[in-house]
This record gives C-alpha cells, sequence and structure tokens, in this order.
C-alpha cells in the first residue's frame, strides 16, 4: 500500500516492470520533481505506453491530411466526425485488439468489439454498424483454428447481443501471424452534429461521476501488454485480459444516450482537462481490499466517466438506475491542472495532468531503409487457366467468407442493404434515403516488399471499394500493425506505411480522422507482415442506386476500366498457383485511381449502372467469378489477340473495375470512356451457366462456386483441405 | 389497430418492431417499460428480438418473470394478440404461453441468413393473407432457436394446426423439431416465431414477405 505520504521506494525492477526505460523514469523524476508513489508509477506506465501515448509514431502520424470540409472532428477524440448533410453526422474509429485475442480469443476480441463501441457512444453517437479486419497464421498452423472459432464468436457473441450489425470487414492468413493474430473492430456511429460530446471538460467545480459496471481487478496492465513483443511465456499472461458483458453495455450504451438527449452531460470519459481530484473510496467495487493502485490500473470494462453540470447528479442517478447501472459521483473538476487521487483518507497520487499527456516521451526512432524489391517473376505459361482460377477461389484468402459473417447479426437495425460479401457493406441512414458504405482494406503481401506502394493500395483499394458500391468516399480511420519499433527496418516499415497512405489520402481527398498504431507485434523476435489496415466511410445521397457485384441479367456487357499490364509480382495467382511471394508489389496510380474511380460512381448515382466490382485480389479473371456466383448467371469473356492469358486474367494492376450492363447502355458507357482517355474493353457477355474463356475452355459456375464455398466450413470442421489441381 | 412493444434490459429488435408497425399501421406503437406492471389499451403486443437480461440462466427466462409479464399473460388470456418474435418467442414459451423450448442451434453457432419457410397455416389473425403452402424469406438470427417438445405435444401441434410456419426442405437453420420455425397457443391469439418479419417490410433491406403477417393483424384487429 502506497502513498504520497508513505511511500513505497521504486527501485529499478519496478520501473522496468512497469515498461518504463531508464531515461523515461528519469523524465519522470524530472516532471514530478520527487520519486513517485506506486500509484503513480503505475499511472505514468500505462500512459506512457506505446498503445496511450503513440511515443514511437506520434512524429509520423502528424504527417497524415486530417482535415476537409466536410471533417468535423479529426484525430485526438474518442472517435472522428464527419458531416454527412441534413445536421447529420458519422462517427468513427478502429481499434486493435491483438495481443488479448491471441492469449483468450473469445474475450480478448469481445472486450475489442465493446471498447470501440465505448468510443463511439461516448461521442454520442449511436452505433450502426461494426466491420473487422481480422489475421489468422498458416490454417495447419495447430492454433488457427481455435483462434478463428474464439475470435469470430467472441465478435459474434458482444456485438449480436449489443444489436449491432456486423456488416463486414476481412480474413487473411499468413504464416506472419502465426503467433501474433490481429483483430482490427471498427465501429460506424450516427449523431445529430449538435448533440457531439467531446472528452474535455471545460470549467471547475463539476462533478464527476462513474458510470456503468463496478471495477475489478481484471486487465491490470492490459495497455502495457499491448506495447511488448510476445514470447512463449505470453501465454500466462492470461490474467490480464478482461472479461466483456455485453449485457451491461447495451444497459450503458441506453443509459448514455438518455442522459445525453438532457443536457446534464459537460463531457464524458474525462481525460482531466484543467484539473481533477478522485476519491476511489467512492468508486463501485467489485472485489475487497482493492489497492488505490489495482482501480486506478484496471481495465473492468463497460464503465466511464462523466462530467455533470452541477446540481444535475439526480437527474442523471435516475436514468442509471433506471438501466440498474452503477452510478457514483467520485470526484470534481479543479482548475488546478492536477490529477489528485485519493484513498483511506491520503493522497496516492497528486501529479500535474500535462505530465500523462503533452509532456509524455516522444521519440523519432532510427530507420534503415529497405529497397522495395522490384522484377517481374517467372510462371510457368502452360498452366490451364480455368483450373488455376476454382483453385484460387477455393484457397484459404479468397475463399467465401460466409462461415465468419453468418455468425454475426448482420441486418439487425433493419438498416443493413448491403450484406457481407460485397465491395462494401451500405447502411442506411436511419429514416432516410442516404446511407453510409464501409469497408476495410490492406494487402499486407505487398507492404513487406514495398511498404510505401502498400500504404497507398490499402488506401486506395478502400476508396475504390467504397466507389464501387456508388458511395462517394470520406474518410478513413487507420489502425497501423507493425512489429518493433525500435528495429530500424521495422521502423522503415512504419514510416513508409504512413508516407504511403498519407499520398494516396491527399491524392484522394479522403483525410485520416482517427486510428490506432499497434506496435511490437512480434513473437520470438519474428514481425507481422506489415498491416495498415484502413477503415473507409462513404456517403450516398440515394441508396436505391446501390451497386452491387452480382450479374443480374443474361446479356449485360461486360466491361473493363482501367488497363491491365499484367502485374503479377506478390500476386494471389504466385502464391497459390506457384508458390512464391516474390517480385515487386503493384504500383498504385492515384491519378488513374481517382479518374477512373469518379467516372465509374457517375454512372452508379446516375442510375445507369447497378452491377460494378472493382479487382483486387486474383484479378480480373476473380472478379469477373466473383459477379458469376451470386445468382449463378454466368459469362462469356475474352479479348482478342490477348499476348499472354495468365497475367491478363490473374495480374493484379490497380485502378481497375468491371461493370456489366444491358448492350445500349454499354455503347454509350464504352464510348464516353474512350472520350475521357479511360483504358477500357469489352470483354464479353453475361448468360449461361458456365464461364467460358475465348470461346474455347468452359467451367461450370456452380462448380467455382463449390469451391468457393466450401473451403471455410470444411476447414473448420476439421476436414481435408481440399486440394484440387 | 393499437399495439404495444415490449422493452426488456437488451431488448435490440425493439425498434425494428416499432418501424415495421409504425409503417405498416400508420401508427406509432406504445413502447413499454418491462417493470410497468400496467399495458396501455391495446389490440397487439409484441414481444421483440434481443438479448433479454443478456440471455444470463437461459434466453428468455429471466423476462418470463418480469412485471410486465403479468399484464402481457392477462392480455392473451383475454385473447388478446401477442405476438413473440426470436427472443420473444423465447420468452413466450418461457412464460408457458407456448409449449415447449428452444434449445442451442444443432450447428452450436449463432446463424444469421435468409431462410425459406412455408406458411402452413392461413386460419389465423396472423397469417390469413397469406397462401397456405406459400413460400416466404425472412431472415433468422439466433443462437439458441431449436424448437423441441415432447412427441405428445408436437402431434398436438400438428393435429391442432398450430404450426403456423415451417422451415421448406433443406432451410432448416437451427435443428427444430419438425422443422419448426413458428407456433400457435391453442387460443391461436398467440404467436411465437425464431424468424424476424420485421426486417422484411421495406423493398430496400431485400423482400416484403413480412408484410403480410402485419396485414393479416390490421384486417382482423380493425
Amino acid at each position: 500500500m502506497s502513498s504520497v505520504a508513505e511511500r513505497t521506494a521504486i527501485t529499478p525492477e519496478m520501473v522496468r516492470e512497469h515498461g518504463l526505460s531508464d531515461s523515461e523514469y528519469a523524465r519522470i523524476l524530472k516532471l514530478m520533481g520527487r520519486e513517485p508513489s506506486f500509484v503513480e508509477l503505475g499511472i505514468f506506465s500505462v500512459m506512457w505506453s506505446e498503445h496511450c501515448s503513440y511515443k514511437s509514431t506520434r512524429v509520423h502520424l502528424k504527417k497524415l491530411p486530417t482535415k476537409a470540409a466536410w471533417v468535423i472532428q479529426g484525430p485526438g477524440e474518442n472517435a472522428g466526425v464527419i458531416d454527412i448533410g441534413d445536421g447529420d453526422a458519422a462517427i468513427f474509429k478502429m481499434e486493435s485488439h491483438n495481443h488479448p485475442s491471441f492469449i483468450e480469443p473469445y474475450q480478448g476480441a469481445a472486450t475489442g468489439v465493446g471498447g470501440i463501441m465505448r468510443d463511439v457512444f461516448t461521442m454520442g453517437a449511436r452505433p450502426i454498424a461494426m466491420v473487422n479486419a481480422l489475421r489468422f497464421g498458416e490454417p495447419d498452423h495447430p492454433k488457427t483454428r481455435h483462434l478463428v472459432s474464439g475470435v469470430v464468436s467472441g465478435i459474434g457473441g458482444y456485438g449480436n447481443c449489443m444489436g449491432v450489425p456486423t456488416v463486414g470487414g476481412e480474413v487473411n492468413f499468413h504464416k506472419s501471424y502465426n503467433g501474433n493474430i490481429l483483430v482490427n473492430a471498427m465501429c460506424v456511429g450516427l449523431a445529430r452534429q449538435d448533440k457531439i460530446f467531446l472528452s474535455a471538460a471545460k470549467g471547475a467545480g463539476n462533478p464527476v461521476v462513474y458510470i456503468g459496471s463496478k471495477t475489478g481487478r481484471d486487465g491490470i496492465h492490459g495497455a502495457t501488454m499491448a506495447s511488448a513483443e510476445f514470447d512463449d511465456a505470453s501465454e500466462e499472461k492470461r490474467p490480464t485480459v478482461q472479461v466483456g458483458d455485453p449485457f451491461t453495455e447495451k444497459l450503458l450504451l441506453e443509459a448514455c444516450l438518455e442522459l445525453m438527449a438532457t443536457d446534464a452531460i459537460v463531457a464524458i470519459q474525462d481525460k482531466g482537462g484543467s484539473g481533477i481530484e478522485l476519491n476511489l473510496d467512492k468508486v463501485p467495487q467489485r472485489e475487497a481490499n482493492m489497492t488505490a493502485y489495482d482501480m486506478m490500473l484496471s481495465e473492468s470494462q463497460e464503465r466511464m466517466l462523466a462530467v455533470l453540470k452541477p446540481g444535475r447528479e439526480a437527474q442523471a442517478e435516475a436514468i442509471f438506475r433506471k438501466w440498474e447501472l452503477d452510478f457514483a459521483v467520485i470526484g470534481i473538476t479543479t482548475d488546478t491542472n492536477r490529477l489528485v487521487v485519493k484513498h483511506k483518507g491520503q493522497v496516492v497520487a497528486d501529479m500535474p495532468i500535462t505530465a500523462l499527456s503533452d509532456a509524455a516521451p516522444i521519440y523519432e526512432r532510427p530507420y534503415t531503409e529497405r529497397e522495395p524489391l522490384t522484377g517481374e517473376p517467372a510462371y510457368d505459361k502452360a498452366k490451364p487457366v480455368l483450373a488455376s482460377l476454382k483453385k484460387i477461389l477455393g484457397s484459404p484468402d479468397m475463399a467465401s467468407r460466409r462461415w465468419v459473417w453468418e455468425q454475426y447479426d448482420h441486418t439487425v437495425m433493419a438498416d443493413t442493404v448491403q450484406v457481407p460479401g460485397g465491395d462494401a457493406a451500405v447502411v442506411r441512414v436511419h429514416g432516410t434515403k442516404k446511407a453510409l458504405a464501409i469497408t476495410t482494406d490492406v494487402t499486407p503481401r505487398y507492404c513487406r516488399p514495398d511498404p510505401f506502394e502498400g500504404g497507398k493500395q490499402a488506401v486506395a483499394e478502400a476508396w475504390r471499394n467504397l466507389t464501387a458500391v456508388g458511395a462517394t468516399p470520406l474518410a478513413v480511420t487507420d489502425n497501423l500493425n507493425y512489429g518493433n519499433p525500435q528495429k530500424p527496418e521495422i521502423m522503415w516499415e512504419i514510416v513508409a506505411g504512413i508516407d504511403g497512405i498519407g499520398a494516396a489520402c491527399r491524392a484522394l481527398d479522403f483525410p485520416v480522422i482517427g486510428g490506432n498504431c499497434s506496435l511490437y507485434n512480434e513473437t520470438n523476435g519474428e514481425g507481422i507482415l506489415p498491416t495498415p489496415a484502413i477503415g473507409g466511410v462513404g456517403l450516398m445521397q440515394d441508396v436505391t442506386k446501390m451497386a452491387t457485384v452480382a450479374f443480374k441479367r443474361a446479356d449485360d456487357v461486360i466491361i473493363l476500366i482501367g488497363e491491365t499490364k499484367g502485374h503479377l509480382g506478390q500476386s494471389i495467382y504466385l502464391r497459390e498457383i506457384e508458390g512464391r511471394e516474390e517480385g515487386a508489389a503493384p504500383k498504385v496510380d492515384l491519378g488513374l485511381e481517382r479518374k477512373h474511380g469518379d467516372f465509374v460512381r457517375k454512372l452508379i448515382e446516375a442510375g445507369r449502372v447497378d452491377t460494378v466490382h472493382d479487382v483486387s485480389d486474383g484479378g480480373l479473371l476473380v472478379a469477373i467469378a466473383e459477379m458469376a456466383m451470386p445468382r449463378g448467371i454466368g459469362a462469356k469473356a475474352g479479348l482478342a489477340g490477348l499476348p499472354q492469358p495468365i497475367p491478363f486474367w490473374f495480374g493484379e494492376d490497380q485502378a481497375r473495375y468491371v461493370i456489366a450492363a444491358p448492350f445500349a447502355e454499354a455503347e454509350k458507357i464504352v464510348e464516353e470512356a474512350r472520350a475521357a482517355y479511360i483504358t477500357v474493353a469489352e470483354l464479353g457477355k453475361t448468360g449461361g451457366d458456365s464461364l467460358t474463356l475465348d470461346g474455347k475452355d468452359s467451367i461450370k459456375i456452380a462448380v467455382l462456386k463449390d469451391g468457393f464455398e466450401n473451403w471455410f466450413p470444411n476447414y473448420m470442421s476439421g476436414e481435408e483441405i481440399p486440394v484440387t489441381n | 389497430m393499437k399495439s404495444a412493444v415490449i422493452v426488456f434490459p437488451a431488448a435490440n429488435c425493439d425498434r425494428d418492431a416499432k418501424v415495421a408497425l409504425t409503417q405498416m399501421t400508420g401508427k406509432t406503437p406504445a413502447m413499454v417499460w418491462h417493470q410497468d406492471s400496467e399495458l396501455p389499451d391495446v389490440d397487439l403486443v409484441v414481444l421483440p428480438g434481443g438479448f433479454s437480461y443478456g440471455d444470463y440462466l437461459r434466453c428468455g427466462a429471466m423476462a418470463s418473470q418480469s412485471a410486465v409479464m403479468k399484464s402481457v399473460k392477462a392480455h392473451a388470456d383475454k385473447g388478446g394478440m401477442v405476438l413473440g418474435i426470436c427472443n420473444g418467442f423465447q420468452v413466450l414459451t418461457e412464460s408457458h404461453l407456448l409449449p415447449g423450448a428452444l434449445m442451442r442451434n444443432a450447428a452450436l453457432k449463432f446463424v444469421c441468413r435468409p431462410v425459406g419457410l412455408e406458411i402452413e397455416e392461413t386460419q389465423s389473425a396472423f397469417t390469413r393473407k397469406y397462401e397456405k403452402g406459400q413460400r416466404v424469406t425472412f431472415p433468422v438470427a439466433h443462437g439458441e432457436g431449436s424448437y423441441f417438445a415432447d412427441e405428445d405435444t408436437l402431434d398436438r401441434l400438428d393435429g391442432e394446426n398450430r404450426i403456423a410456419f415451417r422451415y421448406a426442405k433443406g432451410e432448416n437453420p437451427n435443428g427444430s423439431a419438425r422443422n419448426i420455425a413458428g407456433i400457435l397457443s391453442e387460443k391461436r391469439n398467440v404467436l411465437g416465431l425464431m424468424p424476424h418479419p420485421e426486417r422484411v417490410v421495406d423493398d430496400v433491406l431485400g423482400g416484403t414477405d413480412g408484410r403480410n403477417l402485419f396485414q393479416s393483424l390490421i384486417e382482423t384487429l380493425s
């Protein structure tokens, strides 16, 4: 038991166990002007952790574009806010829960979902959609099935109970995640622009209230765990993973929104502002004999702080009692610029608030550049195209994710207009014709050979996916997952990745309004593929004009927008068919992205086109197959005088879309594209129950669909992974 | 037709039910808090989907003991209409307003997808606007929707034409006995079903097959 009055001597071991370096501890001594108490040391360890302070990335994150006319709140708050017209705002953020999910997949993923939802509803928004970007190790790694199963049921278990639809996301498998999976959850909410709540409280003498569930000892040091590398003993850290209770969170959500509808509230989840004094004796506690240290560092879920206007305590308490939640006045705002914590009549912490945020260390870590990989890889020109297509569609990264998203309630709230499986999820703005399109994207296999182009590509693909459903992309949240920033080669991946994201966001008017960094994603010294996940949100004015990937009619003309050079480096084809991960990542021409995307979006907005798919993983033929499978409508496709079919059909050149439209409309579209100097090609026609190439080889759509739909359920049921070649 | 939607803690389809009822009847339903012991004067009570009381103990078990359920039972006893959707169906079996129980899905996983249903019984206030044998598609979204009852009860439900909705061949998402998706009470004024008709009353959301359920009630009650 420590206190400022009766101080435990801080030993170098204690400092190390709190993840603080010698120089950081020296900084603490200087800021405090004395040795910190044990509680103060604990608070510093959390607030100065990589997870909370962004100390390795902050100087680089500053370079990201964060402004636009429609940005109401950029990075720095619980979540970012954009203007979506008519006084409405969309509020969203993505955050990682990687380390807890590896240790305890169900609770790790569940509390990740709960945490990001709280970030959104503490700002006054009702969460309306969740998406998740998930990366697992190789399918045949002994832990992978267990992790997939636990993470998916954890996300479903929490989100389904909350009654917020989980509408999409991504799932990848790669050996670099064998010992360090990634669970990135994104929440999108809606609020009225005049009812947005920020975290900074102004004014002294306002009551600070504790709301939600009781504080226990769970999750102590979660933030410091998230800022350290893993080793084989990491699973012993299981007690630091919090346990989620979505029932309480649902009550907290409704109670908070009810309280926010009154004008009793000044701020929520107060970060200190101009000073705060807390009395821990008043904190609702789940366990006996909790120390001040336990309470200050607990990561118990489903609770938060709010700052009320004086005299409004009874009104607020009535709301929380109605929802059967704990409510206690535990402190008051002050004008001292200090955080003062009292427990059992003693002051256990008394520290300047700026020490926790503004004075947190910032590092310009050294980095070593690596030349991006270059070169076009060799491939066997004799391999039959359609057999390769079938194999790719039934491969771990390309097969249908139905097994995953059918475990998520994706239609609750009765506003889901486009369900998972398309280019982007589309969720209607309740009671209007408007809708938000939502996607998460990154292609990690591009980011190791070329972190800069990989960062660009992640943004470009998110922008393209929103465009392909007919939405205007508005803003992104990023979730930057990397290895240990103290290794110069990893630090370079981070710097180049952020530069790539910045370049693309600038060129596409797609500002970053918030995000999260997850570093130290390494196990036994092996880093993950750099994985800067991009969560994008776009706006559609008229949801009835939405496009989907599915072919809808026979005899539609299939049109390819964009240039195909046949880029096979780092492609799915090379990995799945040739068994190699090599060559250059595809280059992203941001000017062409914009030009082609704007062209396609206008066609959708004008109601001229209802069938669009962007071309990404797997290339053109995979895109066509993905359009054919949903309704079993086949296609005859080909291009006269193809030099090399394999790179043409499977190359992963960027800035491309496939459109299908009735003949008369298609002719006009091709003409207009040519007039605008956009590379365009007519590839054939829809119809029949097969995919036929160049009038020769043919494969039944049902056969393709079989492999595509069955890989995931077969894999998860533990059966042999079907190998077809 | 006047209606009320009961709001249990962690109900989460209460708004969806409200929107569907408002859209279909032109009147906003009363939203009734679970601790209220009085029901307003209504023709129809809807127990919405969700996770009442976090599904703790058993799905619907705690909600069946809440103050408002006494009034709901009294309403049903007087012949008033009660519609329980998903978690609402679970509350109805736990309250013994309907026989049987809803168990964990056979695949042990939550399942959300559109399923094909057959209208088995059109002689009810809930289904009269459908054709007998008509195939419709409603989404399901539940982890515990496998309908179970003893053989005698199932025979009775069959014999008394109380199975209003059955999962179509090959569509049973949860292992329900005799493909049962929704059943009627003895007096045919209480319907419980796992699929969500309130999610299919709007073209933009991929279907309007649920409209006739509400239309049937409107015709019966006005």
